[in-house]
Order: structure tokens, then sequence, then C-alpha cells
């Protein structure tokens, strides 16, 4: 009985006040959606994190007859001077960063480059030779890259010593960005959710002043007539997250997990199943967000 | 029932009291007018026994209890010992004679064969059984004041305050208005009336305070309605 009372109160509320309870859905609908957006990003970030990481390997480049490095004084790399790179590779002094590593020739490079640039009208212009040989090293640790580089580098016969860890952190903070800047208009949009749920509160409290008045006089409970505004504001916080997170999980579902797999297959992208997680933190927010906006407003403007 | 022990209210320090310095006590089952020119105080004395305000010093007990001192999620469970009645009626316009008599116990979380019980009986109380569907603009200001009366004790409680119940109403339908209020006295509920219709009082012979300028000028049982100047005069 005092529930349904309670739930027919907010009810009448929400119908009497349904502009504003429709811009209060609106503006949580999307300053959460940019929060799912940033909470998108940072799943993202750790799912590549975990594929890449497992795979992200040191390249040590040998000098080709180009190559113009005072490592490469001798022009391309001679048999003897691999063998001391690879030797030294499978040193004691090495062992314990080195995980595993593996040659590539000319021909092999050549094949990966067609590979990856299949699409792209350089790929008829490159030949075998224009390409460095390579060993391919495997870290026990990635983080552990500045030792190698310092064992191999100054040998002669290597060109070049590279990271693709630090290709992957130019992303990785990159995506950050993205997530900081997301977050941020989220913050700003938050906010106007927050004074748009206390002005709806206000003004719904204005037009049901009557009601509020002889509930006070007969006596009511301050849960009795609080209760249907607070639920106001949380309903219509609660609407706009339930349209954010469908929002977030269709972005995931199909944009992330759709398009962009299908785009670059062999990335590791998050799917709408990862999106899940963050529902009820939309939810949660929203809540907090109704919560705190009918803590402003109720005890001004509804005393009991 | 009631009782004021030196209450002085003040709501502005530069202006005089509201109320300066009030002693009185109210019996159980007793019906007493409250009269005196506007400004004299009267309405601050009903807001402090409902507790809208509290005393600048002084106190107000309520059944045996210091209403300033109650904590303020008690104050609902005072108000629901007190009904209370106003001028302008104050009715719900969007909702039936029967609906806003079966708000005041709806918001009381009071079931519905309860509410389905007690309504037309107090509507038969204040003679209104019939009325039950009908919307507060269909009614006359006597009758709407009449449903109001009922929403007041449709929850029995020990005290009826009445504001200037029939300020808004000719003489004989305020008579009518009386008659429901002695009833309901009658049922053992104690009435407070502020007013300043001289021929109710005068009709009523009840126990009169008369309050100007914020102070009691005379407490008196059956009394009638006279200012202190034609009582000097007299």
């Amino acid at each position: 009985m005092r529930l349904a009372f309670i739930l027919g109160e907010t009810l009448s509320g929400i119908r009497r006040n349904l502009s504003m309870v429709v811009s209060v859905v609106l503006v949580t609908f999307i300053s959460l959606s940019f929060v799912g957006a940033a909470g998108l990003l940072q799943l993202q970030i750790n799912q590549m994190k975990g594929y890449w990481y497992d795979r992200v390997e040191v390249a040590v480049f040998l000098c080709t007859e180009t190559s113009t490095t005072a490592t490469c004084a001798d022009g391309a790399v001679t048999e003897d001077q691999r063998l001391a790179v690879q030797s030294l590779l499978e040193s004691p002094t090495a062992a314990p960063y080195v995980q595993s590593f593996e040659y590539e020739s000319q021909e092999r490079a050549l094949e990966i480059f067609q590979e990856q640039f299949k699409n792209s009208a350089m790929v008829e212009t490159v030949t075998a030779d224009q390409l460095p040989e390579a060993f391919r090293v495997a870290l026990v640790d990635p983080e552990q890259y500045a030792v190698v580089d310092e064992l191999v580098s100054g040998m002669p016969g290597v060109e070049l010593v590279s990271d693709q860890r630090e290709l992957l952190e130019q992303i990785f903070s990159l995506m950050n960005m993205a997530s900081v800047i997301a977050v941020s208009i989220a913050a700003v949009m938050l906010i106007c959710a927050i004074l748009l749920i206390a002005t709806t509160i206000r003004l719904s409290a204005f037009s049901r002043r009557r009601e509020t008045g002889i509930m006070r006089l007969v006596g009511a409970s301050k849960t009795m007539i609080q209760l249907p505004f607070l639920l106001e504001g949380v309903i219509a916080a609660l609407l706009g997250a339930v349209l954010a997170s469908l929002t977030t999980w269709l972005l995931a579902e199909l944009f992330i997990g759709g398009w962009l797999t299908e785009q670059y297959p062999g990335t590791g992208f998050i799917g709408g199943t990862d999106a899940l997680i963050l529902v009820p933190v939309l939810l949660g927010i929203a809540v907090l967000l109704a919560a705190v906006s009918s803590l402003l407003t109720l005890r001004r403007y509804l005393t009991v | 029932m009631i009782r004021f022990d030196e209450v002085t209210k003040v709501y502005d320090r530069r202006s005089r009291p509201a109320l300066g310095g009030v002693t009185a006590e109210i019996q159980r089952g007793e019906f007493v007018f409250l009269v005196g020119a506007s400004g004299s105080g009267k309405s601050t004395f009903i807001r402090l026994v409902l507790r809208e305000e509290r005393a600048s010093s002084g106190t107000v007990y309520v059944a045996g209890r210091n209403v300033a001192r109650l904590p303020s999620w008690r104050v609902p469970r005072l108000r629901q010992g007190i009904g209370v009645v106003f001028q302008d009626f104050r009715l719900l316009p969007n909702k039936t004679v029967y609906a806003n008599v079966a708000f005041a116990m709806q918001v009381l979380g009071r079931g519905r064969a309860q509410i389905h019980q007690a309504v037309p009986e107090v509507l038969r109380t204040v003679g209104l059984d019939g009325k039950e569907k009908r919307m507060p603009h269909e009614l006359s200001g006597g009758e709407q004041q009449r449903v109001a009366i009922a929403r007041a004790i449709v929850n029995r409680p020990d005290i009826l305050l009445a504001d200037e119940p029939t300020g808004n109403l000719d003489p004989d339908t305020s008579h009518g208005i009386m008659d429901v209020l002695d009833r309901v006295n009658q049922n053992g509920t104690t009435v407070v009336m502020a007013t300043h219709d001289h021929d109710i009082v005068n009709q009523m012979r009840r126990r009169v305070i008369q309050l100007e300028g914020g102070l009691i000028v005379r407490d008196q049982p059956e009394g009638s309605y006279r200012t202190a100047s034609t009582e000097q005069v007299a």
C-alpha cells in the first residue's frame, strides 16, 4: 500500500514534469555515454597490452649495402659478424633476458613486407636486398629492452636495435589521451546533469506544493514526502544510464568487435561481452548523481 | 492537552514579538476560541502547536510533550495527533471529495480496506454523504470546508486546530460548519478555533482566549466576543 502510493506519486510527478524528466534522461544518457566510451578505451588498452606484450619483439637489424651508421663501416653484414651477434644472443650473458630469437633473412623480410603492404603500390618496387636481415628477439621481460639494446647495438654489423613496444606505448598514450578527453567532457556533462536533476526536483516540488503541504500537516513521514521526488530523479537518471549502456554495448559489439576486427584482424579487439562490465558502473554513477542532486535539493525545498 | 508556558515568539528582532510571554492551558475535550485582530498572534499560536515554528523562549507542551525538544523525525507523529483546517480549505483540485479525504490516510500508509471504511463514515459525520465523487470546484464554499474538516479528522486526531475556518463563508454556512465542529468536539476531540467572527463566538458561548498584540488580555469560560476596549467601556 505504502509502496504503491509512493510509486503512484512518483509517476504522477513524472507525468506533470515530463519535459524536464526527458531532459534529465538525455543529459545523463549523453554524459554517461562519454563515460562508457572512456571505459571502452581503457578496456581496449588493457586488452591490447595483454595481447601484444606477449608478442612484441626486439628487432636487431643488420647492416645492408646502403647502411650509413658507424657500425656498418664495412658495408653489408658479413657471415662472421652475423654469427657473432647470434652467439652473443645465445651466450649466458644474454640468457636471463632472452627468451628466444629467430633469424630473419632478406627473403623472409620481403615476404613479410609484401604481406603487410599487399594493398600498396610500393610492394612492386621493393626488392629483397633493400631490406635488412634481422634477429627477432623475444624477451623474458619486455621491460628489459634497454639491457639487450646495450649488449647488441655497439657490435659491428648491427645497424639498429628497435623495440616494438615503444611503438605500442605511443598508441596507448594516444588512447589514454582520448579517454582523458572523454572523461573530461563527461565530467562537465555530469555536472550539468546534477544541476538539471536538482532543478527538476525543485520544479516538481513546487508544482506539487499543495500535496506536500497537506502531507506535512497530516503527519506524513519524511520518507513518504521526499521519496517520490528522489525516485523521480533516480528513475530519470537510470533511464539515461540504460540508454548509455546500450550505446556503449552497441559501440563495442558492432564497431570495435565487428567492423574494426574485420578491418584489422589479429589485433585483439574487445567485443560486446567485454563492455558488459561497464553497465553496472554506469548505472551506479546514475544513482549517485540522482542522490547527490536530491541531497542538494530536498533539504532546501521539502523540509518536514 | 495543550500548555503554553511563558511562550514568546519573535520573528524579527526589530519589530515587537508575535507572542510576548503567553501562558495558557487547554484541557482535553475543551472547545476554545482564540480571538483577536489580525496580527494579534492567533496564527502564531497555532503554528507553535504544530511545531511549524519553535518558541523563541518559553515552552509549548502538546499532549504532555515539549514540542521544541522533539527530534525532527518525531514531528510527523505529533502532527498525526493534530488535525488542521484553514480559511482557504486547501483541497487538492484534481482529486474527488473521496480522494481528498483518502489522501490523508494514504500518506500515512493506511490500508485500502481501512480507508474504504473510514472515509464514508467521516463524510457522513460532516454531512457530505453522497458527494464522494464530486470535484472540489463543484462544491460550495461550505461544502469544501466540510471536506477539509473530514480530511482533518479522518485520522482521529486528539486535537483539531481551525484557523478562521469560517473566514470565507457567509453566516448561514458558517453556522453549519460550527455544527460540524461542535459535533467533532462532542466526540472527544479538543478544538481550538482562531476567529474574529463575533456572531459565532457569541452564539457558541465557549471558552474565549483573547489575544492582543501578542498578549492574552482575556481568558474567559463561556465568553463572548468583545475587544478589551469595549470591556473597559462596559
